[in-house]
């Protein structure tokens, strides 16, 4: 007997658990009136020293907490504990990225009324975040000056998905002879548009600018909500 | 994986035929790789009810919406997504995010269908 398949056709996004997750959180994010930041890069672009500065620029004013993707191990969220303010790690073990179910799971008990801001510090990894709705409000991507000026064109994707470029360890540009114009333009190559600000979290170069500019977002969002 | 559990949910209203097929649109800009994902597929039906079927990958190239030309319009290369009839940049991504799953194709005795 002949066996004749059938097709069915189907649409479902592979992703739907995870979106379908995240928009929950974005949800009682706003709820709850707390701004989620979530941080992309490579490993070693200083995510964490640019969100230790971050956290203890923001400690005096804001209401602010971190959760800290990490492989294997627990030291990001200890150095992140050294500003102030309270960090929980998430360990993802071979996993290479975040996923909206492990923020609510590490979010556990924390009542977010009580925040201002929320930092969600992704594994460094350039390709697989960029799949994964966490529900934050503002995704950045960041890359330092050492990593090389085509950086954005060789992961065009996660560029692309982010709302804001930070280009680290400016005090280095110099040194490593950091060709500003070429990275600049292949920013906007891969993401027109894109908001592109340049920092250095050990010389504090930049970061006010930065703060301002969160602030300034925190603001747009919370009046689109009212 | 999500591939596998999807394909598995909606097989499963389907009566719970044996899937055979399972037809993938993928984006160009979707942030996953289609070598990667043929590679793990059969590892990752292992012991579930798609073990031995196959996937059929679709890949969709990221398609932009210029304003200028008021149109859709197919970008030569994701490092460069500006129009390529006017030059003009875009960030309004229309098509290539996709991760979908499109359809599955069952098994199915014909003689039972028409009998």
């Amino acid at each position: 007997m002949s066996m004749q398949p059938r097709l069915v056709e189907v649409r479902r996004n592979v992703l739907k658990q995870n979106d379908v997750l995240a928009a929950s959180l974005r949800a009682s994010f706003a709820d709850a009136g707390v701004f989620v930041t979530s941080l992309v890069s490579s490993p070693g672009t200083g995510k964490t020293e640019f969100l230790e500065k971050t956290l203890s620029m923001l400690r005096p004013d804001f209401r602010v907490a971190a959760l800290v993707g990490d492989l294997a191990t627990a030291n990001d969220a200890a150095r992140l504990e050294r500003a102030g303010v309270p960090v929980r790690q998430i360990t993802t073990g071979t996993i290479c990225h975040l996923e909206a179910q492990m923020v609510s799971d590490a979010l556990g008990d924390w009542d977010l009324n009580d925040l201002d801001h929320l930092f969600i510090e992704n594994v460094g990894n350039l390709v697989c975040p960029s799949s994964y709705d966490l529900g934050e409000n503002l995704r950045i991507v960041l890359m330092s000056v050492t990593e090389g000026e085509d950086k954005p064109l060789k992961y065009p994707t996660i560029f692309n998905t982010a709302d804001v470029a930070v280009i680290t360890k400016m005090d280095l540009a110099d040194a490593v002879e950091f060709d500003r114009e070429t990275a600049l333009k292949s920013i906007q190559a891969v993401r027109p548009g894109i908001e592109v600000l340049e920092v250095s979290a050990k010389t504090g170069d930049g970061m006010e600018k930065w703060i301002d500019f969160l602030g300034s977002r925190k603001k747009m969002r919370a009046s689109k909500a009212a | 994986m999500s591939i596998v559990e999807g394909a598995t949910e909606e097989a499963a209203r389907h009566s719970g035929e044996r899937v055979e097929v399972v037809h993938l649109q993928l984006g160009q800009l979707s942030g996953v790789v289609k070598d990667a994902l043929l590679f793990s597929y059969e590892l990752a039906c292992e012991g579930t009810p798609l073990m031995g079927s196959r996937l059929e990958i679709e890949e969709v190239a990221a398609v932009i919406f210029c304003r200028d030309c008021n149109a859709e319009k197919d970008i030569t290369s994701i490092q460069d997504f500006r129009c390529p009839a006017c030059g003009k940049a875009s960030s309004e991504v229309v098509r290539g995010r996709e991760l979908l799953i499109v359809g599955l194709e069952l098994e199915h005795e014909y003689a039972a269908a028409t009998g």
